[in-house]
């Protein structure tokens, strides 16, 4: 656990910064609601009348004038990406940073197996992705019960549960790519995000390219789609899972081998 | 058992030779040198035996044991000295010294303290704002803290001032007198003659010489330092000449006999016969066809 207590603390400053903006602009959009209310009707006839994207982002299936329909939609983006950009950023840089900072040398003469070494900043990976959602669905309820509303728990632990497995999902994915290059590859990580992002913004629009949706981990973060059906699609998630999956494999297979520069 | 000992070892990073066909023993209590330009391989043979890069070919082990198989055994038993240590970024350099023993499960503090104390190293700054010669303080102490059986550095004193250098070498003294094993690679050829007891050359991936230091400048060559006058034209065996005014001075590998009957010919006011330094040494395998002619092996 010595690795996984150092990694943590060297992850520390990023995980306040991005925990902490996010969480910021999720109460933001929290507390902008009691205001907004009244004109989420107005809202509502405007998304509307957007064409595919108003099936785009989920909009035709919500409603914007409850506090679940205005938090999924209006959230829902800010948790889903901007926690997926953090959730990618850790992963991809927690193998190539020893070898981009020239640490590797010194970490891997230690008595650690790679194996080990991958293990336990893999742990630190998901520890801080899971950390927080958990941090960000407290801050959640929090602000929702300090605009006097009642806590709409399953909406919320629905919604925050889709978008914590989907960003461990990324930073499976992400740790993987982090063990095959010898420098920096943070801008892989932001870019494979970015993709998916738009990947499911192109399935939702064009219905030719709905398969698309069993290739990018935000399908299952719709939150038109949890809400209306009341539980999580489970064949993207498996799927989702399979990649983590393929994600893990690769980061073992290839650090375990790997020649360190 | 020897501390280290390597068979046709050969590494290629693709296409591109690192070391090949390295044979090369190394027993327990010495005070091995490596020498070898840059690009040697010097490097590759260190990080091989360290397990960072997986060998093409050949084997090694250190301590009696498999440097593949029982990597996690002896990186315990061993400490490391890299040419250039990098740090995480925002740790002090105690954090650095405590993570590095917390790798190894051990509570180094105090021998950590103590090696602090010796190399002149202020424990509570910032290891990745340090100069080089400090971030190589705290290297050496990363590596000594746990007292290994067997220390490899790679480029050791480079960066280290004079003091500095002369306390790291009473250092390894110290771990010898302990029964530990010393590798070291250097550039710095009066630093091996002074300080190693064993030697090998290595050479475009290859140990070309080996043994102890002593037999090492043994090669045969001599310096030949000449006050007068004397011509060398047709003596066979001689390198490195420099003439000047007032005599003459060259490395000689050539028969005695001629180099005395050519003396012999000439006015000579002074004339002195040495053995060469091991810098001279180095050069004679390096020079033209040295390796070919002279080559012990190793």
């Amino acid at each position: 656990m010595t690795l996984v207590r150092h990694e943590l603390r060297q992850g520390r400053t990023a995980f306040v910064l991005w925990t902490g903006c996010i969480g910021a602009l999720l109460c933001a959009c929290v507390f902008l609601y009691p205001e907004m209310k009244g004109q989420m009707a107005a809202v509502g006839d405007m998304f509307a009348s957007m064409g595919r994207f108003t099936a785009a982002f989920g909009m035709d299936r919500l409603d914007m004038g409850t506090l679940t329909g205005y938090y999924a939609v209006e959230c829902g983006n800010i948790l889903g990406l901007g926690g997926a950009f953090y959730a990618s950023m850790t992963g991809v840089c927690a193998l190539s940073r020893e070898e981009r900072d020239r640490t590797a040398e010194l970490l891997l003469t230690h008595p650690m197996s790679r194996r080990r070494v991958t293990a336990e900043k893999l742990a630190a990976v998901l520890a801080q992705i899971g950390a927080m959602d958990l941090v960000l669905l407290g801050l959640s309820a929090l602000s929702v019960a300090l605009i006097g509303q009642a806590v709409p728990w399953r909406a919320l632990l629905l919604l925050h549960g889709a978008c914590t497995i989907m960003h461990l999902e990324l930073g499976c994915v992400c740790f993987g790519l982090s063990a095959f290059p010898r420098r920096s590859s943070a801008g892989v990580g932001l870019g494979l995000t970015a993709m998916m992002y738009f990947l499911e913004l192109l399935a939702n629009i064009a219905e030719r390219a709905r398969p698309l949706k069993y290739l990018t981990a935000f399908a299952y973060c719709e939150g038109a789609d949890i809400l209306s059906a009341g539980r999580l699609d489970t064949p993207l998630v498996l799927c989702g899972m399979a990649l983590a999956t393929a994600g893990i494999m690769a980061a073992f297979r290839r650090y375990t081998t790997k020649d360190i520069a | 058992m020897d501390a280290i000992r390597t068979e046709a070892l050969t590494k290629y990073y693709g296409r591109i030779r690192g070391m090949e066909n390295v044979s090369l023993t190394v027993e327990r209590g010495q005070l091995f040198g490596l020498i070898g330009p840059n690009g040697a391989g010097k490097s590759t043979l260190i990080r091989t035996l360290l397990g960072l890069v997986r060998p093409t070919a050949g084997r090694a082990q250190m301590l009696g044991l498999d440097t593949v198989k029982d990597r996690e055994r002896i990186l315990a038993r061993t400490g490391y000295l890299p040419a250039e240590p990098a740090f995480w970024p925002g740790m002090r350099v105690r954090d650095v010294l405590r993570l590095s023993a917390e790798l190894r499960g051990m509570d180094c503090g105090k021998a950590a303290e103590r090696l602090c104390r010796r190399l002149e190293l202020d424990p509570s700054r910032r290891a990745d704002q340090l100069s080089l010669g400090n971030k190589k303080k705290t290297a050496i102490v990363c590596a000594l803290q746990h007292e290994p059986e067997l220390l490899i550095a790679d480029e050791p004193t480079s960066g280290l001032d004079p003091l500095m250098q002369r306390e790291f070498f009473a250092l390894l003294s110290e771990r010898r007198a302990a029964g530990a094993t010393v590798f070291l690679s250097s550039h710095v050829l009066s630093e091996v003659q002074r300080h190693c007891s064993h030697a090998a050359v290595i050479r475009q991936g290859g140990v070309i010489a080996a043994g102890a230091v002593e037999q090492l400048i043994h090669t045969g060559a001599r310096r030949v330092s000449i006050r007068g006058c004397v011509c060398l034209e047709g003596l066979d065996g001689v390198r490195d000449e420099r003439v000047t005014d007032e005599g003459a001075d060259f490395l000689y590998s050539g028969d005695m006999d001629a180099l005395l009957a050519a003396l012999a010919r000439g006015q000579i006011q002074d004339l002195a016969i040495t053995e060469p330094t091991l810098e001279e040494v180095f050069l004679h395998y390096y020079g033209k066809g040295g390796a070919e002619n002279d080559a012990r092996p190793a």
